[in-house]
Formats: structure tokens, C-alpha cells, sequence
């Protein structure tokens, strides 16, 4: 136990002196992440915010032949700009991405509406664009209200209500709370979390075991009258505090930055207060130890401080797997998640933002199944540590 | 006292050792003496029980290394071929650090660095982190947190490498020390003046076998050359190879 502890003391001291580690563990993953988080959030808000009551440019080629449909346009806020010369430069310029959209007007439009036809109007995007998709779709709404006008107006003129064109009245009821569409938005976070907490461990990871050995500090080490596992514990155990230190501060700055997060505009109110944080740092804190021993693992097996690196790159990413597939299929939580670390603690933060109640089993399943892996793969650590291969 | 009886280790397809015999007895010093690759450092691992050996047994205090590796690690100190420290603790935090590690008391720690500062010479930059150190100033870190748990028997693999004059002679005079105290000091070397000028014992090996184990004397007659560094290659040259 005592050298247990030595070693976990000493791997905390001198990883803490070291700049790198530091950043990575303090700043890099904690700070960075969420501010980035924040940053493209609000971003994204303003956007979307601004672009509804913004006056959209809208080039239409043939605007003579609808004197009618400009001054409609023009009463919805929409600017009628000239267009290209024709057809075909419409398309390019919109392929080229110069203009968003584009409207086509052909001379017959103003004979078709008077013999009662289908009037044609062609309207050019690129659906592969969101934002230019998104100026597209004011564009279509936009003409076809006035499609919908013209109707009523036909019927009118016969003598007919416009009410027959409308036997349903459909009503959207949303049912979602502040909290719940504030998930939308926030349901990654929690890979920022696991990841922040990676950061936080993973020079540790590697500077106890590749930097060792490419110190030449391994084998002395070795030949000191200690077991190997008390080392490999020792060093897991001060890897395993760096990523919890990581992760509480990695909490904190996302509790810090949603409050210059105009959420609220958007209709979400994500529930995230202190209480939350504490709870989500216990849902969450399980994972460090496997996390630790993962790290550890893949580190011991490589060459070099380099190729660790390089390694341990592909376990920041892992975690993010299960999480994306479940977002991907829109899984609601279920038991059997809650075996699987990372989607686990995933499902259960997104409840939690949700503000929605959380099954205390689940939570149970969960922390034991996510702390048994970390045992197991703790263990192995350990054995392999004993192989002769160790010193490279 | 190490008693070395005929292992043998392979890695892969390379024999490293083919068969190595030879005592190192206490208030002695045994010199390993041999050309690059020729097992020196799969030797003085085995004995340190970083690696195991194939086949054959080696013991220090009457220990067997491969069964009870722990209980003969509390006997030995070992200085591995470029051993390194950790760049951010300061040599002193370096040497306590293997104090606590080999089991020294919490309250005696500071007590046994201070001696160990003091026999090395190093209490000039004992308080300096040791990041940027020279290669002398690193050895001798190194040997002292080596020495810190007070073993009976010293291991050291190619201890002088890189050293300077000043360094090396210190380094000599330190391990003359060790041997009047009575212990069993055992280092490896690729030179042979460094061998000759110390040790009471030189075993050359080559090719992972024993060639001579003898005196400086005594293998000069054996081979029939007065030139100690003749009588080295003669002695090779008979070994073997696979």
C-alpha cells in the first residue's frame, strides 16, 4: 500500500510540473471544448434567428411577365433582384454557389394563368447547400401562398367558399418541453465530457509507460524490490485523478458557458444547474477508471512517445462510436444500453438536461457495468506489465 | 554474492546466451568484459530479473532470481545501461522516490539521501531538477538512488559510458569504496584498460558464451600474451560462433 501510494504520489508531482501534461489535462480539454461548443452554437442561433426576419434577395429572370407575383413577393418581405440573362446562366451561377437561388418566370406564364392552366415557375438550388437550401424554401413558401391566393380568388369568383379547399385544419401540438429541445442541441456534449476527460489522462497514460521506457527510467524502476502491479496501479491511480480533475473542470466551464448561450431564443432551457453537475459528474466519473486502463493498455504495447500518441489518438475517438450510432437511429434508452460504457453515461446526461426522471437502475447498471470493465481491463494491465516485452 | 549457472536466453531466432557460468564474490570486483552484442546486458538483466532466463539458474545471496525476483531485487542495486531519471523532480526527489519505492522508512528517508548526496558527491545540484543534466551528473544520480536501499550487491552495465576523466575516476574511486566495504560489485565494460585497472575478477564473454573467467594475471598466462587487450582478442577469438 505504501508504495502503492508513493508512486501514485510521485507520478502527481511530477506530472504536474510538466507543462504538457498540464495544458492538455487543465486547459486543452476542459476550456477548449466547450468554448468551441459555445462558439459554433451561438453561431449557429444567430443565424438562423437572423435569417427569418431578414429581407431575402430573390433574382427572378422574367419579372415582367408577373407584375403581379413581384408585388406579392415584395409584401413578404422578399427583394426582387434582377437574375442572370437565362436559363442556363441561372444554373451555372447557382451550381458556381455565386447566388442561392434563383426564380425562372417563362413569357408564357401570363397565358397559362389566364387559360386556367398550371402556370410554370422553376426554381434553381442546391439542395446539397443548407443555408442556400434554407433561402430556397422561403422562396418556394413564398410562391406558393401566392399559388394558394390565386385559388381562393378563382373560387371567389365563381361563387365558391375557399373553405372547400381546406376539409382538414391540421394542428401542430408540441408537446416538448424547454428542457427537451435543448437536448437537440446539447445531446454531444456528453462526448465532450469523455473526451476532455481522455485529454486530461492522456499524457499520463504515456509518460508512465512509452515515456518511461524512452527515458530509460523503466528498467531501474523494475529492478527495485517492488511487484510491477504496484507500479501499474500506482500510475493508473494518479492517471485516473488527472481525468477527474479534467472532468470536474470540464463540468464547470460547460455550466459557465451555457450562460452566454442564447439558448433560451431558440425556446430551450437546458437543465444544467449545479445539482446537475454534481450528478452528472458521479454518472460520469465511473468511466475514468476504464478510461485509465485503456489508455495505459494501448500505450504499454507501443514503441515510442510518438507512436503512443498516434495510438491514443484512436481511443479518444472510440467512445464517440456508440454514442453516434445511437443518435444516428434515434435509440431511446433502453436496459441493455446501459451496459455499454460511454453510450451509457451518454443516455443518462441526456435525461438529465431533458429534465426528465432517471431510472435509478439504469444509473445502477450503468456505474457497476462501466466500473467491472475498467477492473477487467485494470487487470490485464497489470499482466501485461509482467511480460518481458515491456522494456521494448 | 551472485552465483551465475549456465543460462541460456534466446530472443527469437538470436541465441543471446548459450550457456553462462561464473561466481561474483563478495568484497570483489567482477568485471564482464566483452565486444558489442556479445550478452553482457542479457546477463546483468537476467540478474536484476528484468528478464528471465531460458534455461539455468543464476542466484544472489543464495536467492534464485527467477523464483523469488522480488526477495533478490531487495539485494541487489542496479544501474541499467543508460538509466534515466525523471526530468521534472530534482536528483534529490529522484533518489527519495526509490528510497520510499524500497521500503526506507518515511521519517529516515531524508537522513539516507543526505548520506547518499554526500558519498556521491552530488550535493552541488542535489536541489536542481535534473532536466539538462549532464551525462556525468545523470550516472551519478542514477548510481545513488541505486545504492539508496544500502544493497549488498552492485550491478552496473556499462557505467562509465560517456563519462569524462574527472567523472570516471570518481566513479572508480566510488566503486573501490563498495569493494572495502565488502560488497560484490559486478559491471560490465567494452574496455579493457577500465577492467583491467579495477577488477580483482574479469569474465569475458563472447558470442553469449564464457571465454575466460580469471585474474588479469591469470588470463594473460593463460593466453600467452603480456598485452591485456592481445590476450582479450585471443581469448574471443576462441569462442565459437553459432
Amino acid at each position: 500500500m505504501r508504495i502503492f501510494l508513493s508512486v501514485f504520489a510521485k507520478e502527481l508531482l511530477d506530472n504536474f510540473r510538466d507543462r504538457r501534461t498540464l495544458a492538455s489535462a487543465l486547459i486543452m480539454g476542459p476550456l477548449f471544448g466547450p468554448m468551441l461548443f459555445a462558439f459554433v452554437i451561438n453561431l449557429s442561433i444567430e443565424r438562423s434567428l437572423s435569417s427569418a426576419d431578414q429581407t431575402l434577395d430573390l433574382p427572378v429572370i422574367g419579372q415582367q411577365y408577373a407584375p403581379n407575383l413581384m408585388r406579392y413577393l415584395e409584401s413578404s418581405n422578399i427583394k426582387v433582384v434582377d437574375g442572370p440573362e437565362d436559363r442556363d446562366a441561372a444554373i451555372a451561377a447557382v451550381k458556381a454557389g455565386r447566388l442561392d437561388v434563383v426564380v425562372l418566370i417563362t413569357e408564357r406564364f401570363g397565358e397559362q394563368l389566364r387559360d386556367g392552366l398550371p402556370a410554370r415557375i422553376e426554381v434553381f438550388a442546391d439542395h446539397a447547400n443548407s443555408q442556400a437550401e434554407r433561402d430556397a424554401r422561403r422562396a418556394r413558401r413564398a410562391l406558393g401562398g401566392y399559388s394558394q391566393e390565386l385559388a381562393a380568388m378563382r373560387l371567389v369568383v365563381r361563387g365558391v367558399s375557399p373553405l372547400v379547399l381546406r376539409p382538414i385544419n391540421v394542428d401542430d401540438v408540441d408537446v416538448s418541453t424547454p428542457s427537451g429541445r435543448s437536448a437537440i442541441v446539447l445531446g454531444m456534449m456528453s462526448y465532450f465530457f469523455i473526451f476532455a476527460m481522455l485529454m486530461g489522462g492522456m499524457y499520463l497514460a504515456i509518460d508512465t509507460t512509452a515515456g518511461e521506457r524512452e527515458r530509460g527510467s523503466l528498467e531501474p524502476l523494475l529492478a527495485l524490490p517492488v511487484t510491477r502491479a504496484q507500479l501499474m496501479l500506482g500510475k493508473i491511480a494518479a492517471t485516473c485523478v488527472f481525468m477527474a480533475v479534467s472532468l470536474m473542470l470540464s463540468l464547470w466551464s460547460f455550466f459557465v458557458a451555457l450562460k452566454f448561450m442564447p439558448l433560451q431564443q431558440l425556446g430551450m432551457t437546458p437543465n444544467f444547474g449545479p445539482g446537475v453537475v454534481i450528478a452528472a459528474f458521479f454518472v460520469l466519473a465511473p468511466f475514468v477508471l476504464l478510461g485509465a486502463s485503456l489508455m495505459t493498455l494501448v500505450a504499454s504495447f507501443t514503441k515510442s512517445y510518438k507512436a503512443a500518441q498516434t495510438w491514443l489518438s484512436v481511443v479518444l475517438i472510440a467512445p464517440t462510436l456508440p454514442i453516434m450510432i445511437v443518435s444516428i437511429l434515434t435509440l431511446r434508452p433502453q436496459i441493455e444500453f446501459m451496459f455499454v460504457p460511454s453510450l451509457s453515461q451518454h443516455l443518462l446526461l441526456v435525461d438529465m438536461i431533458k429534465n426528465e426522471p432517471v431510472n435509478m437502475l439504469h444509473v445502477a447498471i450503468s456505474v457497476t457495468s462501466t466500473l467491472a470493465i475498467g477492473t477487467i481491463v485494470t487487470w490485464i494491465c497489470a499482466r501485461l506489465y509482467r511480460r518481458e516485452g515491456l522494456l521494448g | 554474492m551472485i552465483v551465475v549457472n549456465d543460462i541460456h536466453k534466446s530472443f527469437g531466432k538470436v541465441r543471446a546466451l548459450r550457456g553462462v557460468s561464473f561466481d561474483a564474490p563478495d568484497g570483489k570486483i567482477t568485471g564482464l568484459l566483452g565486444p558489442n552484442g556479445a550478452g553482457k546486458s542479457t546477463t546483468l538483466r537476467i540478474l536484476y530479473t528484468v528478464l528471465k532466463p531460458d534455461r539455468g539458474a543464476a542466484a544472489i545471496d543464495g536467492i534464485d532470481v527467477v523464483s523469488h525476483g522480488l526477495q533478490a531485487r531487495e539485494k541487489i542495486g542496479a544501474l541499467p545501461h543508460g538509466a534515466g531519471l525523471y526530468p521534472h523532480l530534482t536528483a534529490r526527489e529522484n533518489i527519495a522516490y526509490y528510497a520510499t519505492l524500497c521500503g526506507i522508512d518515511k521519517a529516515k528517508v531524508e537522513h539516507r539521501v543526505d548520506e547518499i548526496v554526500d558519498l556521491l558527491e552530488i550535493s552541488d545540484f542535489a536541489e536542481r531538477r535534473t532536466k539538462g543534466f549532464s551525462q556525468g551528473q545523470r550516472t551519478k544520480v542514477a548510481l545513488a538512488r541505486a545504492l539508496v536501499h544500502d544493497p549488498q550487491n552492485i550491478i552496473l552495465d556499462e557505467p562509465s559510458n560517456g563519462l569524462d576523466v574527472m567523472a570516471t575516476r570518481s566513479l572508480r574511486r566510488l566503486i573501490l569504496k563498495l569493494k572495502d566495504d565488502g560488497r560484490c560489485v559486478l559491471f560490465s565494460s567494452h574496455v579493457m584498460q577500465e577492467v583491467a585497472a579495477l577488477c580483482d575478477d574479469i569474465v569475458i564473454i563472447a558470442n553469449g558464451k564464457v571465454a575466460i573467467d580469471d585474474s588479469a594475471d591469470g588470463i594473460r598466462n593463460r593466453t600467452g600474451c603480456d598485452d591485456l587487450e592481445d590476450a582479450f582478442v585471443a581469448a574471443i577469438e576462441k569462442v565459437e560462433p553459432e
